[in-house]
């Protein structure tokens, strides 16, 4: 017997759609402009060694690195109220998104900034830059263009990734999606649409951010 | 053998063969336990607390307690029959076990098949919350947060009863729902009397007490139909036990909490 797809449910659930949707971009916004902030500071002590901050950023990158992001959510909202430090679900959220995102940063931006060519630093030099016009002009600049497609990656991964916060009741495009499944049941529409805009946003803020890239990044540099 | 007689042949195989199950034999099951001085029921095995298999490999559970229970006041020895939800009520139509005490709700389709006693245990999703939450009722829950399981029937009825301004968290399973509640992450939070039972026991963290039911479903006996004789002794006997306190302790020491008046 063939499945008789009913999309008829859309209607009644629009309304929640769209701040599933909001709610999971508000994420990836908010986690990639704070998280690339994060990223842009870790990279610049751990590559100068700025004590005490280079040590507390191999310990937060390694920390946030090496495990499971749903394990960081649960927590920060399950366990951090035992130390009196009660975030609600959407501040848990966010804090999450952005502690992973920095520590994924950090490190790409890190690569970047280390990839300066010495002769770059030397012309710089010979053109009398001062230290911060070297930095601003010569070394950040070039680096985040650089690595510009792989913090795309990132932030896109991560958008993809807000999907867990699902478990702790933040009522992103996931939690959207179970919602409606668990009071319809009708699980192959729910998920295939959900999987639609999935799509579309990634596709969206790819776009989004390459345009960026070469404009933004790009042009000012060469200017 | 061509396939459509080979099938008719096994139609007729099965027919012999279910007919040969289906006529129970109507007899006077009290008389016979009395007669024989032994009591067949049937509890679970994988339902804590009200069944299940304690470290010595015995059944034990609120069930069990009721089961032993009603063989005293019948004078019988208990033979206790381990069964799962699934095949309870088949043991009982085909007269292998004389009772069924297996935390069994009762409902209209169940009352075609089989008979039940008068209630003897409390099943329910209600809301619970710490000692000092005043709420009685759903209006009360204005302005509060409570936790629930997803697609659970407390979520459904709950969504159904709250008020507006009441904020309801669904997480995903019963363990981030409960650690939402323990962790402070919510005032309230609402469940099954059994969980709460099963938390309480474990936790110390913060306690859970009853505020309002969303839906009642307790357990009766199942007796299979027309055993009128023993029907009314099990009424009597759990009577008895609502009276005496017997079944009030039972509760306590399975449930955790007091027998509930209305039952």
């Amino acid at each position: 017997m063939a499945y008789q797809f009913d999309f008829t449910f859309i209607p009644d659930y629009a309304g929640m759609l769209g701040q599933g949707v909001a709610y999971t971009l508000g994420l990836t916004v908010f986690g990639g402009v704070l998280g690339i902030a994060i990223g842009i500071g870790g990279a610049i002590s751990r590559l100068w060694k700025i004590r005490p901050f280079d040590g507390l950023y191999q310990c937060y990158v390694e920390l946030f690195r090496n495990t499971p992001f749903l394990v960081q959510l649960f927590l920060i909202f399950f366990g951090l109220p035992s130390l009196g430090i009660k975030l609600v679900e959407w501040q848990a959220a966010m804090l999450a998104m952005v502690l992973n995102l920095g520590a994924y940063s950090t490190e790409i931006i890190r690569a970047g900034l280390q990839a300066t060519p010495k002769g770059q630093l030397e012309a710089a030099e010979s053109l009398a830059f001062t230290r911060r016009e070297t930095f601003f002009y010569v070394m950040l600049r070039p680096a985040l263009l650089k690595v510009w497609p792989a913090l795309s990656s990132q932030l896109v991964i991560s958008m993809l990734g807000s999907s867990v916060c699902s478990q702790i009741s933040a009522e992103e495009l996931t939690f959207v999606a179970n919602f409606i499944q668990s009071r319809n049941f009708r699980a192959f529409e729910t998920y295939f649409l959900t999987t639609a805009i999935y799509f579309g946003l990634a596709v969206m803020i790819r776009q989004l951010l390459g345009a960026i890239g070469r404009y933004a990044i790009a042009r000012r540099a060469a200017s | 053998m061509k396939p459509s007689r080979l099938f008719r042949s096994l139609a007729l195989l099965g027919a012999i063969a279910l007919g040969s199950v289906a006529p129970v034999v109507q007899a006077d099951v009290l008389a016979n336990i009395t007669k024989s001085g032994t009591i067949k029921i049937a509890v679970p095995q994988d339902f804590p607390p009200f069944g299940s298999v304690g470290s010595d490999m015995k059944p034990a559970g609120y069930d069990i307690d009721v089961a032993n229970l009603i063989g005293k006041e019948l004078g019988a020895k208990v033979e206790l029959v381990p069964v799962s939800s699934a095949n309870r009520i088949p043991f009982l139509t085909t007269g292998k076990v004389d009772l069924v005490i297996s935390s069994m709700g009762k409902s209209p389709e169940r009352e075609k098949v089989i008979d039940f006693s008068t209630a003897y245990a409390p099943f329910f999703n209600g809301v619970f919350g710490p000692a000092d939450q005043k709420v009685a009722k759903a209006d009360d829950l204005a302005g509060k947060t409570i936790s629930v399981t997803r697609g659970s029937i407390e979520d459904l009825e709950l969504s159904k009863i709250a008020p507006a301004s009441a904020t309801i968290k669904r997480f995903e399973d019963n363990n981030s729902t409960i650690a939402a509640y323990l962790s402070g992450q919510t005032q309230l939070i609402a469940t099954g009397n059994v969980v709460a039972a099963a938390v309480n026991e474990r936790s110390k963290l913060r306690s859970l007490t009853v505020k309002f039911l969303v839906k009642n479903s307790p357990c009766y006996v199942g007796l299979a139909k027309g055993e009128t004789a023993l029907q009314g002794k099990v009424n009597e006997i759990v009577q008895k036990a609502k009276k005496s306190g017997a079944l009030n302790e039972i509760s306590q020491r399975w449930l955790h909490i007091a027998l509930p008046a209305d039952l």
